[in-house]
């Protein structure tokens, strides 16, 4: 697993995070990522992200429901077991109403909530590495991916300078791996096997 | 920064000078404090309850429906009227989280989590009724349409019954999925803060990993709002489905068409009552007097007054309709069974009446809004209200339909029919008490998002902005 450098700052107020966003971006270095507790509105922008495209596949999922629930009710009801029913018609549309409806909301839900959890990579038993524990409390941070001609210490200046609160460099592993929150054991250290 | 801007004279949402990490500790605290002999005791009750609950429901399998009184007439009882109560109540939680954030109501984020894990365990609660009820349970599973090998013979997708296992089951899986996915970024706050391994250990594995990537929260995002777009038609749904349980039927009484808006009108009337009856308790005990204010008592009361009055609307249409039909069975239902107080049910009609249509408008008063006492002393009269509601739906228009011969003699429920019912109260309140100690009660990042627009200490900074004029404003906020 790769493992890379990043410098870290914390900022404690999205007002001058947002600056300071800017001013990392145009200087030309590479955010990896800002870690907030909460959502920080027009951030992703800020960040030159790209929207997301889950409501699409909401949609797509929620016609798949629709197209379920109206193929299977009518094969079953015209073709396999045409059940009279009152002497109605066996084709009996406004009747499936509430159950197409039904299915193409819970596609769409179950099949959004699985593909967020996929595309955020979330699940039970998934530890990520966290670049500071309080992003989730009252802190936001951006971590900053070092290339080689990157010069740390000048960058934890300029950070500061703009209102970064703490910086630090850690050396740390994208991606998650399995692990438990109670175990502090990071992967990417590999023990020291010690010969006899 | 905020494109949201809200006005001075709202009253601030969040109150008590807080900033982000007061509200973490103050929402997380009570997670991580012993829980108190207060919630031993209560716990407990609702436990034993629950038990109880067990071992009517234990009975009605072994020795089948008539260890209920329900009978050939009256083949729903309370049964049913507790079903449609529950879901009911139910239907609060997905009201304030979707339709309140479509509407961009702000004050949803104080009450939302809780009313929402509230909806999930009436759902729950209400779910055992109709499948109980069903007698032979262990063939609940015919419900389900599958290639079976009687046939295969499927079920009956123009019966409103079978829509309503659709509806209520879609209903139960949404709202907890929303619920889940709002609950994953807390309890990452609970499990970074966490002193101990369990703790660590648990959280660490509920929270999914979470880490609060800007990324990952817009797709968060993106998700609640869709999720909410599809439960507001979703919550309308479900009830109106359970109303035609009723409507699609020829009993007088329950061949009605308005029943559709009048029993989501009810519903969210109860829903928001339990979630009053519930905040009370939970602001006063865990001290989130600060999240939950009076504004947001004060909001919930409105809600109550409007669709309170809406459901009074509805019972005197179905009044007038009796009359106006000229329908005999009509108004013999209407006009006796229910409405003339001195009929063997007449006095469920009027408990009904009272409880639901002319003790809520008491909240037309600011005073009485702002009142907790007068809130909590409401919110349970208004669900006694409900219940009565849906007693008097189903019992009155069976107990004596078209052919007189089939009248039935007076039903009381049996003790396992009441057992029964108090137990879906223990599991309600065993799961509640649960949630409260070990949950997020409130949305922490909800609050902390709405923070800077509606908390006091922030409201004071705005006033500057409040005396810009037009052109500065612009200047300084649009890009």
């Amino acid at each position: 697993m790769a493992k890379k450098k990043f410098v870290v700052a914390c900022f404690d107020d999205e007002d001058v995070l947002f600056p300071a966003v800017k001013k990392v971006r145009t200087a030309g270095y590479k955010i990896q990522d800002v870690y907030t507790p909460f959502p920080v509105h027009g951030l992703d922008h800020a960040l030159g992200m790209r929207e997301t495209s889950l409501h699409t596949a909401g949609f797509i999922y929620g016609i798949t429901g629709t197209t379920t629930a109206i193929s299977c009710i009518s094969w079953i009801f015209t073709k396999d077991w045409p059940l009279n029913i009152g002497g109605k018609p066996h084709f009996a549309l406004p009747a499936w109403i509430p159950i197409m409806f039904e299915l193409t909301v819970l596609f769409a839900a179950v099949g959004m909530v699985l593909t967020f959890c996929y595309l955020c990579q979330l699940a039970p038993f998934v530890k990520k590495h966290h670049f500071h524990l309080r992003a989730t409390d009252d802190l936001f941070v951006m971590a900053i991916e070092c290339t080689d001609k990157t010069n740390v210490d000048d960058l934890k200046s300029f950070l500061s300078n703009n209102g970064a609160i703490e910086t630090d460099v850690q050396i740390a592993e994208e991606g998650w791996w399995f692990g438990r929150y109670d175990n502090d054991e990071i992967p990417f250290q590999k023990s020291q096997i010690v010969a006899a | 920064m905020h494109l949201k801007y809200e006005s001075q004279l709202r009253e601030p949402l969040v109150s008590g000078n807080k900033n982000y990490h007061q509200v973490t500790e103050d929402i997380v605290g009570p997670i991580e404090a012993k829980p108190t002999k207060l919630w031993y005791i209560g716990f407990y009750i609702a436990v034993a309850l629950l038990m109880f609950g067990v071992y009517s429901v234990y009975r009605e399998v072994t020795y089948g429906i008539g260890q209920w009184n329900l009978n050939k007439t009256i083949g729903w009882g309370w049964d049913i009227t507790n079903f449609v109560w529950w879901v009911g109540i139910g239907h609060a939680g997905t009201l304030i989280s979707a339709i309140l954030l479509l509407f961009r109501q702000g004050w949803r984020t104080g009450v939302n989590r809780a009313a929402e894990a509230m909806t999930i365990f009436a759902v729950m609660c209400a779910g055992q009724f109709p499948i109980f009820h069903m007698g032979r349970v262990w063939m609940a599973f015919f419900v389900l349409p599958y290639p079976n090998s009687r046939g295969p013979l499927w079920v009956n997708f123009n019966s409103p019954l079978l829509w309503d296992v659709f509806a209520i089951s879609t209903y139960f899986t949404v709202s907890l999925l929303f619920w889940y996915s709002g609950l994953i970024p807390d309890f990452a706050t609970v499990r970074d803060r966490a002193k101990t391994k369990l703790r660590k250990r648990l959280y660490g594995t509920a929270a999914f990993g979470w880490t609060g990537s800007t990324k990952h929260w817009q797709r968060h995002e993106s998700l609640s709002l869709v999720l909410a777009g599809l439960s507001t038609p979703l919550v309308l749904s479900v009830h109106t489905i359970v109303s035609f349980d009723f409507a699609t039927s020829v009993i007088p009484g329950w061949h009605t068409t308005i029943f559709p808006p009048y029993f989501v009108a009810g519903a969210i009337f109860s829903g928001f009552a339990m979630v009053q009856s519930l905040m009370i308790i939970v602001r006063k005990v865990f001290n989130l007097q600060d999240y939950v204010t009076l504004g947001h008592i004060e909001a919930m009361n409105k809600v109550i007054v409007l669709t309170g009055s809406i459901v009074g609307i509805a019972y005197l249409t179905e009044l007038f309709m009796g009359w106006y039909s000229q329908n005999k069975y009509e108004g013999y239902t209407f006009w006796y069974s229910r409405a003339y107080l001195f009929s063997p049910y007449g006095w469920s009609y009027w408990g009904m009446m009272a409880c639901n249509v002319i003790s809520p408008q008491i909240f037309w008063s600011r005073k009485m809004r702002r009142n907790l006492f007068v809130t909590f002393f409401m919110s349970v009269i208004v669900n006694i209200g409900m219940w009565f509601e849906r007693f008097v739906i189903i019992v009155t228009s069976l107990y004596r339909d078209y052919l007189p011969s089939s009248w039935s003699v007076y039903y009381s429920p049996s003790t396992y029919e009441i057992g029964f019912y108090l137990g879906t109260f223990g599991l309600f309140f065993t799961c509640f008490f649960l949630f409260a100690k070990y949950f997020p009660t409130i949305a922490i990042a909800e609050i902390k998002y709405v923070l800077k627009t509606t908390g006091d200490n922030y409201k004071e900074d705005m006033s500057k902005v409040e005396q810009m004029k037009v052109d500065e404003f612009v200047h300084e906020y649009a890009h």
